[in-house]
């Protein structure tokens, strides 16, 4: 062979290897640079003041508590919307719509997918939020509730699009098979296909979960942005605060270097954290079912 | 009894079919209202004042071009960086990567990638481009933020559309004399064009309509005049939309709509070309 063409495919090995590798040098860096603007906080702050239920920075308050709370209300609002409207609308599309409706519809839903997530907020302040105020007759529409029920719209499309994928995925020996003695489509869908896409739906469901807990525009918002701690069931009408919107408010205000400026990039390392925590539980449990699968056809 | 059975296992059915149907008209109606509200509400203010002017009396009249021209040159920006990025990641997982921990790893990351809160993103690139490499609230921070962001989109779809190549093409062109790199460039990546171009819109759609990753990064308040080099900094859509609809008091409502329809037409445009793109394709498709 030509030995100029032999040297060009050494390089261009080379490259196309160093960039395939990219994607873990940028976790890495991305973890790296958050550790090194947030753990310093752990120094100026301490532990059991980082741990307390007061935000309030300017009189040097960094509790976090008020504000994971916050975060972990709207999330688990959110999940409440997305689990029953996005399998129930994957199973819908998968299972009972005609062809000509799931092949209109589901592009449909993964356009709200691609809606930014600013104009969700935008209309949560203008319609959403005004019509829950005198709806549920509260002081302010801007609460937890109009989080959650916006970034349910925001899991919805993530949960519905890969939700159906799994369930249209079921061979169809499952479904003949389940009719063929005597079940009717309805308990064939909720005994045989639902069971047999179950890593698939729960996949659909974290990756829905995790991109509502990520999300930072919508609930800056309509949150209303009161750090105060949502403990009670009720706390769902009253403003909360969420992690995220706590960093996107504040760090254009703040010095850099200052304790502020590390307590907000140390809730950023938290927030890398619960993505990573989610997001390889979300593959593992992939790749543990395709294993089995592997297994059972082996 | 057994006729009793049967009969309220299909009203079982019925029931459930209903309630399932509800479920999915509960769905998709308001995604179908989001989108007409904005259109009917947005439509009056375009005008062409509106898309080709500078904003004035602290953006309460005139237009948004600064705004629009802004979002333009950051999603070139992010695709100027992301796209050879990423179509290179997917030839190496496509093409040359073997099942090994290595691979496996590199899949976990690029998962990873895709799960990272956009403020994080924000905040990384405030920590690596803004103050570290000193590139300062500008184009350049922002585009290379929003493009770490927008890799793993590309990789995933540039990967499963090299994949969907048939073996039997390269096992020819190998067997004619071609390299393993002259393959991939003549042979799989035109086939696999259609497929990575419908990624790369995709990912920079989501660039395009990002806002808190350019928050600290690049996108200023309120600025106008277009900017003149990648050292600058920019007004986004929206960024722009989230100021005027929190920050300003008294802003007119028309422009808020208005502002809104242009940046999900900006959006829903390139995902509409990526559709088209797609659909095309497979219809001209040989294998």
């Amino acid at each position: 062979m030509d030995k100029s063409l032999n040297w060009r495919e050494t390089i261009i090995t080379a490259v196309v290897k160093t960039c395939g590798y990219s994607a873990i040098v940028f976790v890495i860096l991305i973890f790296f640079f958050l550790l090194r603007e947030g753990v310093p906080a752990l120094a100026e702050v301490k532990l059991s003041d980082l741990l307390a239920t007061r935000w309030y920075p300017i009189e040097n308050h960094f509790g976090i508590l008020p504000l994971l709370t916050g975060s972990l209300i709207v999330t688990l609002g959110a999940m409440l919307i997305a689990i029953p409207f996005g399998i129930g609308t994957a199973v819908f599309l998968s299972e009972i719509a005609p062809r000509w409706m799931r092949e209109i519809l589901k592009p449909l839903v993964e356009l709200l997918g691609g809606l930014p997530s600013v104009v969700l907020g935008f209309l949560g302040i203008l319609v959403l939020s005004p019509f829950l105020r005198v709806f549920l007759d509260l002081p302010t529409g801007l609460t937890a509730l109009a989080g959650a029920l916006l970034l349910g719209g925001i899991a919805v499309p993530t949960t519905v699009s890969i939700a159906e994928d799994a369930l249209d995925a079921v061979p169809k020996s499952y479904r003949e098979g389940a009719l063929a003695l005597g079940a009717t489509k309805w308990q064939t869908i909720w005994r045989v296909i639902l069971p047999a896409a179950r890593s698939g739906v729960l996949t659909a469901l974290m990756l829905g979960i995790g991109r509502t807990i990520g999300e930072t525009m919508t609930v800056m918002m309509v949150t209303g942005n009161a750090p105060v701690l949502a403990v009670k069931l009720t706390s769902i009408f009253s403003p909360v605060r969420t992690m995220t919107a706590t960093i996107a408010a504040e760090m254009g205000e703040v010095a850099n270097g200052s304790t502020h400026y590390h307590v907000l990039f140390f809730i950023g390392l938290v927030l890398f954290l619960i993505s990573l925590a989610v997001n390889i539980t979300a593959s593992s449990v992939v790749f543990k079912s395709k294993k089995r699968a592997e297994r059972v056809l082996s | 009894m057994k006729r009793r059975f049967s009969i309220d296992r299909f009203l079982i059915q019925r029931l459930g079919f209903s309630l399932i149907t509800l479920v999915a008209v509960l769905t998709v109606v308001p995604i179908l209202g989001v989108f007409g509200y904005i259109i009917a509400k947005g439509a009056p203010a375009i005008s062409w004042e509106f898309l080709t002017a500078m904003p004035r009396d602290g953006m309460r009249a005139g237009g948004i071009l600064p705004a629009i021209v802004g979002t333009f040159y950051l999603t070139l920006g992010t695709a100027f960086f992301s796209v050879p990025l990423g179509i290179a990641a997917a030839i190496y997982l496509a093409e040359y990567a073997q099942e090994n921990w290595l691979t496996r790893l590199i899949r976990i990351a690029i998962i990873n990638l895709a799960g990272i809160p956009s403020v994080v993103y924000g905040l990384f690139g405030l920590g690596l481009f803004v103050l570290f490499l000193k590139f300062g609230t500008s184009i350049l921070s922002a585009s290379l933020t929003l493009s770490i962001m927008t890799l793993p989109v590309i990789i995933s779809a540039a990967e499963e559309a090299l994949r969907a190549v048939p073996q039997s093409f390269r096992t020819v062109s190998v067997s004619l004399g071609g390299t393993r790199w002259q393959t991939i460039r003549k042979i799989v990546l035109p086939q696999a064009l259609p497929g990575i171009i419908t990624g790369v819109i995709l990912g920079l759609e989501r660039a395009a309509g990002e806002t808190a990753p350019i928050l600290f990064t690049g996108a200023a308040f309120f600025l106008p005049r277009l900017p003149n080099s990648p050292f600058d900094a920019t007004m986004a859509l929206p960024y722009h939309l989230f100021v005027i609809s929190t920050q300003v008091p008294e802003m007119p409502i028309q422009i808020q709509y208005g502002t809104a329809l242009v940046l999900i037409i900006f959006v829903l445009g390139m995902n509409l070309i990526a559709t088209i793109i797609r659909s095309r394709a497979r219809a001209k498709r040989q294998w």
